[in-house]
């Protein structure tokens, strides 16, 4: 079995997902014959025609709103965002309708869209291109928030958010999207949502991230082994809701936690994983909770976007001080 | 100079308002049992709307919107579609409501503030009632596509104000009507005022019709207090749609004789000279008056119609009346197909509290 890139396992998802479900369709801005501007929906087209594949009107909103119609109507539509940065029209729908759509009418109708955008820095984009925005999704009740660190997730949780009866709004960290080739079954089998994968398994310190984020966050974590401590990782991978069971219980054994984000801080995953433990787990903590993210500042255009994007370095030393506390 | 493209927009009317007719008459005009209900379908409705502002002024609903003097849209509009055709309304169209099996005690508990007002079963796939302006047209155009896709026989029909065609998800979604050739019919309820703000500072466009041209579908106005316009040409549009034909654009032309709604006071900007000046144009006289001319309607059977009418509401009012309260919890309920683990300690205080 050839090994795949993150994009790839992506649209590799796509393709089976489309051959199984005829209600599935795909729709954006130039992904028709153009296959994407990250080549997510190469040959979807070609497979399964202009139907089904919809290159759309440049409109984020229209294509927010028309993928919540359509869903309502019993389809199942997957709409790209280009990229996060022209994601904000789009908010209006996923606020106001998608995440309500079940709710308002009781169940008679439902909203089983997935919106997916490439989101993140690292990748020397032009402004407005490399932000990290997930929390404004993950405050809107009704909406699950699904991030991929890897092919293999990239493909099993996309399989899931496509398959889940509720709206998904599906963020692709664009810094991965080329930066490892894993082995990738395309046998259909999509992953949980809702819980977070436990990369690396550890006793000294439990190391939260998401996203582009674990590269650096395990780089981190064997450096910190070359050096005898021994840390936990975990991948939330479900933004919101956010499997906290598995965070309180690694913290429960750890008594310390660095939580990695390349988003803002204020307002942030990283502030609600960090409250929730001060609130559920402040008792088995020996450390202050740490946050390692980007500044509370507007994301550098790229020349500055490595000083703005937490390092491995940024992440040790925050570890190292965490680890002070006896 | 070179002329690329010209425009015409024609404004269509059958009654005057008087009820005389004004030159030649669709069949419609001759179908008896059709003005009628065209007729019992705007008593209801405003009948209603009193009962309703009554409601909110006795505290037994919330805030709620009217259509008076524009009942003809709701009628015609409502009475115009199959039942298997999809409405996506705004939140001014009760009548058009009625038509697609909503009943007042949905809309009371809608206006009450009980989601349930939006669940009846019985009305199918049509969208809820759309309070955010216009970001309900993307919807109308994303189920159309919907319809087309599975090749359903089916049109979808999209109610919007005169404030809505302001904003961008409208122009989003006539766009994409056009470009996609959508079974989509869009009719603008142009009753004047956006809340406080008139027509005329909405946009210079002279009519509200001509936004389709840039769309490149057909737009046309017509007399929105003429039942019999209203039928008549969001019919021939709708049909038009379903045989692939596309969608139209269709400003009916009305005036706001209410409110905006019951916690609006339409006196702070508008002179009672202009409001009582629209009254002759209201759309339930009118089409009594033609109904009378034409010899099928008596003040006996107007009598009836009143007494079915007021019968039937206050059944309604009693049935919202004594509907259970939902359980507080039951906010968690339907915000999934399943609740999130992650929510379900959420719930659980919640349940505890009460």
């Amino acid at each position: 079995m050839s090994e795949i890139t993150m994009i790839e396992a992506v649209n590799l998802a796509m393709h089976h997902e489309m051959t199984q479900d005829p209600a599935m369709l795909v729709l954006g801005e130039d992904i028709g014959i153009n296959g994407g501007v990250f080549r997510a929906t190469v040959g979807l087209l070609e497979k399964f025609g202009d139907q089904r594949v919809l290159d759309t009107p440049l409109a984020e909103n229209m294509i927010a709103g028309i993928a919540v119609g359509m869903a309502a109507q019993g389809l199942h539509p997957v709409a790209e965002i280009q990229f996060m940065g022209f994601i904000y029209p789009a908010l209006d729908q996923m606020i106001s309708h998608a995440g309500r759509m079940r709710n308002r009418t009781r169940g008679r109708l439902s909203c089983p869209m997935v919106l997916r955008a490439p989101y993140g820095g690292g990748i020397h984009a032009p402004e407005h291109h490399s932000e990290s925005t997930e929390a404004m999704f993950a405050h809107i009740p009704g909406l699950r928030v699904v991030t991929p660190s890897s092919p293999t997730r990239a493909y099993g949780l996309l399989l899931a958010a496509i398959r889940d009866p509720d709206p998904v709004v599906f963020l692709e960290p664009k810094r991965v999207y080329r930066l490892m080739k894993q082995s990738v079954k395309d046998n259909g089998e999509a992953l949980p949502l809702d819980t977070c994968f436990v990369l690396r398994p550890g006793s000294d310190i439990t190391l939260v991230s998401w996203g582009a984020m674990l590269h650096e966050t395990q780089l981190a974590a064997e450096q910190l082994a070359s050096e005898g401590v021994d840390a936990e990782v975990i991948d939330l991978a479900t933004i919101k809701p956010i499997d906290m069971e598995t965070i309180l219980e690694s913290v429960g054994r750890t008594g310390r936690c660095v939580i990695v984000q390349e988003a803002a801080r204020t307002c942030s995953v990283g502030s609600e994983i960090s409250a929730r433990l001060a609130e559920e787990g402040l008792m088995s903590l020996f450390a202050p909770i740490r946050r390692v993210s980007g500044y509370d500042t507007v994301m550098p255009m790229f020349r500055l976007e490595k000083h703005y994007m937490p390092s491995t370095e940024r992440i040790l030393q925050a570890v190292r001080e965490t680890l002070e506390y006896a | 100079m070179n002329k690329t493209t010209t425009f015409t927009v024609a404004y269509h009317q059958f009654l005057l308002p008087n009820g005389e007719p004004d030159g030649a008459l669709p069949p419609l005009a001759d179908d008896t049992l059709a003005l009628h209900a065209l007729y019992r379908n705007m008593l209801f409705t405003r009948l209603y709307d009193e009962r309703a502002v009554n409601m909110q002024r006795t505290g037994q609903i919330g805030t709620f919107a009217s259509s008076l003097g524009q009942e003809a849209i709701g009628a015609g509009v409502g009475l115009a579609m199959q039942p298997s055709d999809i409405i996506a309304p705004s939140f001014r169209e009760s009548g058009a409501l009625f038509c697609r099996g909503f009943r007042v005690r949905d809309l009371l508990l809608y206006w009450g503030g009980d989601e349930r007002g939006m669940s009846n079963p019985d009305v199918g796939d049509d969208f809820p009632i759309c309070v955010p302006i216009s970001t309900h047209t993307t919807h109308a155009a994303g189920a159309a596509f919907a319809v087309k896709y599975r090749k359903e026989p089916r049109v979808v029909v999209c109610l919007l104000g005169d404030g809505g065609t302001s904003k961008g998800d409208f122009y989003e979604a006539i766009n994409l009507a056009g470009a996609w050739n959508l079974p989509l019919v869009f009719v603008i309820n142009n009753n004047q005022w956006a809340i406080s703000v008139p027509r005329a500072m909405q946009s210079k466009s002279e009519t509200l019709a001509q936004k389709a041209v840039a769309a490149g579908i057909p737009g046309i106005q017509i007399d929105g207090n003429d039942p019999i316009a209203v039928n008549h040409f969001v019919s021939e549009a709708i049909e038009k749609a379903r045989r692939g034909g596309g969608p139209t654009l269709i400003e009916a032309i009305s005036y706001r004789l209410c409110h905006h709604t019951t916690a609006d006071d339409a006196t702070r900007y508008r002179s009672d000279e202009e409001l009582e000046a629209h009254r002759q144009y209201d759309p339930v006289p009118r089409l009594k008056a033609f109904m009378t001319q034409r010899g099928i309607w008596s003040d006996e059977q107007e009598t009836q119609l009143l007494t079915a009418c007021k019968e039937e509401i206050e059944q309604e009012v009693k049935h919202y009346l004594e509907s259970e309260p939902q359980p507080p919890a039951s906010m968690f309920d339907s915000l999934y197909a399943a609740l999130p683990g992650a929510l379900i300690q959420q719930r659980q205080a919640l349940q505890e509290k009460e």
